[in-house]
């Protein structure tokens, strides 16, 4: 293949996932952008494989159907597993950019060093430090979720680790300025692994201090850097598909990030650097608080008598693999009459969008999915407001309590339900660590119980009642 | 190819801010219900890093760098293949709204 067919073919590509995330604005036409996507990566794997100078095919074969080994079942996942597969993949896309980096570094300094330009080589290092710092911040990530055992869930917190993880970064930057100062000095190629051991270094430790509740923002951050490691292999490779496709992914990551920090109310740098196990303590108050529990016979009746119920669903339904009963609970309700609609907050979940999914898994239609900011007017017209396993995301404290370290932050207005009815499966604060006063108001009554139990409870409840009349 | 002339990457940076560009007109209409999806997507484009893959993994490079180019090869087929087949699988799920429903 010629260059400029190569090149034409690559501006192909280019259109194709441009039209691929464009079709992404609506449900209707979202599964064309899935094929615009996949033609646009055929065409550019063949159109670069076709280049003369691409002499080893048997391994590249081989690669590719390890690819598709690995790939097909991590596309299988449960949904409730979608934020640690899209982590994981996080991962993977670091490991190859910090791979292909460092490959060219090393082929540019054994043979053509005049390759090794300021540009080029700021290029390379930029893409090993973020992609090899997105590889095990990503891996990290991906164990949280999965909750494996020997990484721990809960924030990591110590002395002085914002000094320290900000000073590993510094020094990276000081040892890659270096390099690209003198690319080809004899001791070059000795400091180049110090960078990436860095770079690895600094995304486990940039992960520790980070918790379960911040993972939307952080799983976005992630996917931002790993875009830019693609931009930045683009720049080493002289490749304009590249750059635009990883500016695409870059600025996805970006935009993700920014609304889940507004809907957090935070930014960049607390999400980052201002871990909220720190403030812990301070938040454990209402000892003297009494829940009141309310039975299934009963929460059922009045569910049966409302107009409208809102359901606002959160991590707990997830990880209860809840969705199905909830969904059973929405087709009673509409049988007699009740309007449901889900209230959606953006961070609800471990991922942005997360909760669309499981509901959309479990047949709900997705015009009764509603964003927060739509469904909040309506609340005073709610009837019944059912929280199942969403916690922070419901804390009236977000609006009163300045001391509080989710102040500010945009909530479901579940308080302002006539009824609410919250799903809990023990007494204990949420992830925050915080005491959500949406609990002990006069109207709130709990469910205490396994998500999917108490919603299956529920179900089997109003099925009796209509036998019965 | 003259990649020592500052003319070739002042027109790269160009590119990749006009690409964020565009990348932030287009994300910024995604629909609220598909950001799971979305990133899915987007890290299954975000392979294209399988071209520098290909090329590293292919040409004749010593083995050490070859070795290199075929892991970043296989790490970036697994995310094409995962990151678009799981794609499709969500965004399969979302049902058009029941008729009489507005959206």
């Amino acid at each position: 293949m010629t260059v400029s067919l190569v090149q034409l073919v690559y501006l192909v590509a280019t259109v194709l996932f441009v039209f691929s995330l464009h079709w992404m604005n609506d449900p209707r036409t979202a599964r064309r952008a899935v094929f615009a996507g996949v033609a646009g990566m055929a065409l550019a794997v063949l159109a670069t494989w076709a280049q003369p100078f691409v002499e080893h095919h048997g391994w590249i074969i081989l690669a590719i159907i390890a690819g598709f080994a690995i790939g097909i079942p991590l596309s299988r996942v449960p949904l409730t597993a979608v934020p640690q597969r899209t982590a994981l993949s996080h991962a993977f896309g670091g490991l190859a950019a910090g791979l292909v980096g460092t490959a060219k570094y090393y082929l540019w300094y054994g043979e053509g060093q005049e390759n090794l330009t300021t540009f080029r080589m700021t290029a390379i290092v930029a893409e090993i430090i973020l992609g090899f710092l997105t590889f095990t911040g990503s891996l990290m990530a991906a164990g949280k979720l999965q909750e494996i055992r020997w990484i721990p869930q809960r924030p990591v917190t110590y002395r002085g680790q914002n000094v320290m993880n900000i000073g590993l970064l510094a020094l990276a930057a000081v040892i890659g300025i270096a390099l690209i100062a003198n690319p080809t000095a004899p001791w070059a190629p000795k400091l180049f692994p110090v960078v990436i051991a860095l770079a690895l270094l600094f995304g486990v430790l940039l992960i520790i201090p980070i918790g379960g509740a911040d993972m939307p923002t952080v799983i976005s951050i992630l996917n931002a850097y790993a875009g830019l490691s693609a931009v930045a292999m683009g720049f080493v490779l002289d490749n304009k598909l590249l750059i635009t496709a990883g500016a695409l992914d870059g600025s996805s990551g970006l935009i993700l990030s920014i609304i889940m920090c507004r809907a957090m109310n935070r930014s960049f740098t607390n999400v980052l650097f201002g871990a909220f196990g720190q403030v812990q303590q301070a938040a454990r108050l209402g000892e003297g608080k009494v829940y009141k529990a309310e039975t299934i016979e009963g929460a059922a009746q009045v569910l049966e008598q409302a107009n409208l119920v809102v359901i606002v669903p959160g991590y707990g339904m997830a990880v209860a693999q809840a969705q199905h009963k909830v969904r059973e609970l929405y087709d009673q309700l509409k049988k007699r009459g009740v309007t449901v609609k889900f209230a959606i907050h953006p961070v609800a979940g471990r991922m942005p969008g997360h909760m669309n999914v499981l509901l959309a898994e479990a047949d709900i239609p997705y015009g009764d999915l509603v964003e927060m900011s739509e469904i909040n007017p309506d609340m005073p017209q709610c009837d019944v407001a059912l929280v199942v396993g969403a916690n922070d995301v419901v804390n009236p404290v977000a609006r009163t309590d300045t001391t509080s370290p989710i102040y500010g932050m945009p909530i479901v207005d579940a308080d302002k339900a006539r009824t609410v009815f919250a799903i809990k499966r023990s007494k204990n604060p949420g992830f925050a660590g915080i005491d959500n006063e949406l609990y002990f108001l006069d109207k709130t009554w709990m469910l205490f119980g396994d998500a999917k139990k108490v919603m299956g409870d529920l179900v089997k409840q109003l099925g009796d009642a209509k036998g019965m009349h | 190819m003259h990649p020592e002339q500052p003319f070739d990457y002042w027109s790269m940076v160009f590119v990749f801010v006009l690409a964020t560009f565009i990348g932030i007109g287009v994300i910024r209409r995604v629909s609220r219900l598909l950001h799971t999806p979305l990133m899915s997507l987007t890290n299954a484009i975000s392979a294209i890093a399988v071209v520098g893959a290909i090329i590293v993994a292919g040409s004749d490079y010593p083995g050490g760098i070859r070795i290199m180019g075929i892991v970043a090869l296989v790490a970036s087929m697994t995310n094409i293949v995962s990151g678009f087949l799981i794609t499709d699988r969500m965004l399969k799920m979302f049902k058009t709204p029941r008729k009489g429903e507005r959206e």
